[in-house]
């Protein structure tokens, strides 16, 4: 069957499946099972509202256990567990405790990924916010300021892949002889550079020339976000300022920023999450090579290269863990706001 | 400052400012759209930036193969064009052997290594002379320096969208992509929305539970369910294909599809809601006639977000979707391979990566409005 067709009839099956669920379990339970008339007629409609909402719930809470809950602890449970394939060609899973996590700790690659993972969230999340809050500030201010917003805003809809070959065009070298046709070794060599670079091989910086690319990405959204809290500043606490003298990086620094850290903090966490998931970047431009791994693409080597569910969980836990605060504080912060 | 009513003398600096920050973050971009017109020898040769300048290219051409000969008088001559018709190009300098490219200038008469000399004029004409017939099959090398007219193509679209092979698979990924993108963005919305109906409107016991456990999947990592989702589907008989990838995309994405959507419910109007509930509407029947209209602005937040998400998604289709036979391959590693296999070959791999680019830009350039609102709504306060 042509996938296109397929596609067309899993879209009808899926939507017409889950509005007929809707519709006729809603039915079910108003005629069918607790009718509303009769002697029970009250008490009937109470058990109704009881039982609906489940309804209402019951596919989402599916297919968010299946694909969500369940993972986490099966995930959890591959990482203590020992993949092996019998004689006769079956797996089996075997107890390993801590060995997985044991074998990855003694992993130069596994190290270097912390480490990498470590400067992307030291430097992604703060430059991306820094810039964005900059754009902010600074296009709220203009008349064309948004259309300048949409252009910084747009590398949001390009995909990672995408915007890894906008990059490797940026950094492409060719020989010295030949004219260079990435922007960033022409530039450099006009600037006094004696030999064009290969700059995704150079270890170490080479990172940082990948965390572009995710700041690049990131600026809209920090500065889409950032620009309505600035929008959301009283303006009397501006005026007040301005009248007691203060000039506009004060009136910045002293008096905006301040009043819109939370979303600061908002902006912040979200990128970092951002970057602790990233692994198409990593895995499009330089595959984790020349010192560049990242911990998503560490694990996906771990899982599809080398086939060791062990300790590819083990390093996806890894992941997890370091996400965890940051879910914590999310939940948190969602209770106090429903209280 | 504004409030003041007077014109800051920081404004021209804002201004500045501005059109830097713009300009840098446009340029990769616009970089690689540019190349994507450009031929293969004119990315290799010359910067993108400098393709709205007539720019200066080494070529290596070749006069007329010898049986095009005419014999005038006692001499054999050869006469002709270096240059395909309708190139607008100057010579300057040229040479007649690859180790001395330029020994000669326009309208110089060189002599040819095998007998004979040859003239070369400024635009591309070109006579060769000998006394004795030329021999064989193919024509004389001419190398020249020429400065050719900024020149943009179609050629590389044409190459990989309708190329009846369909060598860079390009044609086929994208209809692969559009066949993963639709059904992953509609079948989430419909389960969200009732759920998030049933977690703003309804009241039942642990629903504040819920919601909070729905904020925290948000941002569990979907790295973890790789293993054990590719492992179950495996088991249930999915296997890899598009069937897994819809399911995954869904599973993935329904926390944020719930959150959003739950927040923008939560802020309807309760007197129309109860007004209705009183009426004697079914709960079923508010939610179909009343919400979802009303939650129009939500829902298409959320649909551009699993959209660019979806389209976008190199991870997922990577493990529930592409098998070994690779018919069922997204554009998105298209373009990976394409950087492993051709990665010099910059006129396919800019081309390939702005076909991919292209659709999500003009979702986002068209319903921008819808992906602002969604983000402020989204990321958790």
């Amino acid at each position: 069957m042509h996938p296109a067709l397929q596609g067309i009839i899993t879209i009808l099956v899926g939507v017409g499946g889950c509005v007929g669920y809707f519709y006729f379990s809603n039915q079910f339970i108003d005629k069918v099972l607790f009718p509303a008339r009769g002697e029970n007629a009250g008490r009937n409609i109470n058990r109704a509202n009881m039982v609906r909402p489940w309804l209402f719930l019951l596919p989402a809470l599916l297919a968010l256990g299946l694909y969500l809950a369940y993972p986490v602890i099966e995930t959890l449970r591959l990482s203590l567990t020992e993949r092996s394939t019998l004689p006769d060609g079956s797996t089996a899973y075997a107890w390993a405790g801590a060995d997985n996590y044991r074998q990855m700790l003694n992993e130069p690659k596994f190290w270097e990924a912390l480490r990498n993972n470590a400067m992307w969230l030291a430097v992604v999340p703060a430059l991306a916010t820094a810039f964005g809050l900059l754009a902010a500030q600074l296009t709220d201010r203009i008349k064309w300021g948004n259309i300048a917003k949409s252009l910084i805003f747009m590398p949001m809809a390009i995909s990672f892949v995408g915007a890894a070959v906008i990059f490797k065009l940026v950094y492409d070298m060719r020989p010295i002889e030949q004219e260079q046709i990435g922007i960033l070794n022409a530039l450099y060599l006009n600037f006094g550079g004696e030999a064009p670079i290969a700059w995704l091989t150079v270890p170490f910086w080479n990172n940082f020339f990948l965390m572009a690319v995710l700041v690049w990405i990131q600026t809209g959204f920090a500065m889409v976000i950032l620009s309505a809290a600035l929008r959301g500043i009283p303006e009397e606490t501006i005026e007040a300022a301005i009248v007691d003298g203060a000039n506009p990086f004060q009136v910045f620094f002293r008096i905006k920023v301040p009043q819109i850290k939370g979303t600061i903090m908002v902006v912040w966490t979200t990128i970092t999450i951002v970057v602790l998931k990233v692994f198409d970047i990593v895995f499009a431009m330089t595959n984790g090579q020349w010192e560049t791994q990242v911990l998503a693409n560490y694990m996906y080597d771990k899982l599809f290269r080398s086939n060791d569910w062990g300790v590819g969980s083990a390093s996806a836990m890894v992941i997890m863990l370091l996400v965890t605060p940051i879910l914590v504080w999310n939940v948190r912060n969602a209770r106090n706001e429903m209280k | 400052m504004d409030i003041a009513g007077q014109k800051s003398s920081l404004s021209w600096a804002v201004h500045i400012s501005v059109v830097l920050l713009v300009a840098l973050w446009l340029f990769p971009t616009v970089g690689l759209l540019v190349s994507s017109f450009r031929t293969s020898d004119q990315i290799s040769t010359s910067g993108w930036w400098k393709a709205m300048f007539p720019s200066q290219q080494n070529l290596t051409l070749r006069s007329d193969a010898p049986e095009m000969q005419v014999q005038e008088g006692d001499i054999y001559v050869i006469e002709g064009m270096l240059f395909p018709e309708g190139k607008d190009a100057e010579i300057s300098v040229w040479g007649v052997s690859s180790r001395a490219i330029d020994s000669f200038t326009a309208g110089d008469t060189a002599p040819l290594s095998k007998g004979g000399e040859v003239t070369v004029l400024a635009n591309g004409q070109y006579r060769m002379e000998n006394t004795e017939p030329f021999d064989g099959t193919r024509g004389t090398r001419i190398f020249v320096t020429a400065t050719t007219p900024p020149e943009f193509t179609l050629r590389n679209y044409q190459n990989v969208l309708f190329d009846p092979a369909n060598s860079e698979g390009m044609a086929k990924a994208f209809i692969n992509t559009l066949t993963v993108t639709i059904p992953a963005t509609i079948i989430p919305i419909v389960i969200a929305a009732f759920a998030a109906y049933a977690l703003a409107w309804m009241e039942f016991p642990g629903r504040a539970l819920l919601i909070a456990a729905i904020v925290g999947l948000l941002v569990v990592p979907l790295q973890l369910a790789l293993i054990p989702l590719l492992k179950l589907h495996n088991e249930i008989g999915i296997g890899k294909g598009y069937l897994g990838a819809w399911l995954a995309h869904t599973g993935f994405g329904l926390p944020l599809a719930i959150y959003l959507l739950r927040n923008y419910m939560v802020g309807l109007p309760r007197d129309i809601i109860e007004n209705a509930r009183v009426d004697g509407a079914t709960e079923f029947q508010i939610f179909v006639k009343i919400i979802l209209p009303l939650s129009f602005p939500a829902l298409a937040s959320f649909a551009i977000f699993q959209f660019l998400w979806t389209w976008n998604d190199l991870l997922v289709a990577l493990v529930f979707l592409i098998d070994s036979t690779g018919d069922t391959t997204v554009m998105t590693k298209q373009i990976v391979e394409l950087l492993g296999t051709r990665g010099g070959n910059w006129e396919i791999l800019a081309t390939s990566a702005f076909v991919s680019i292209a659709v999500p830009l003009m979702v986002f350039f068209a319903m921008q409005k819808y992906l602002v609102r969604g983000l402020l709504a989204g990321s958790v306060k």
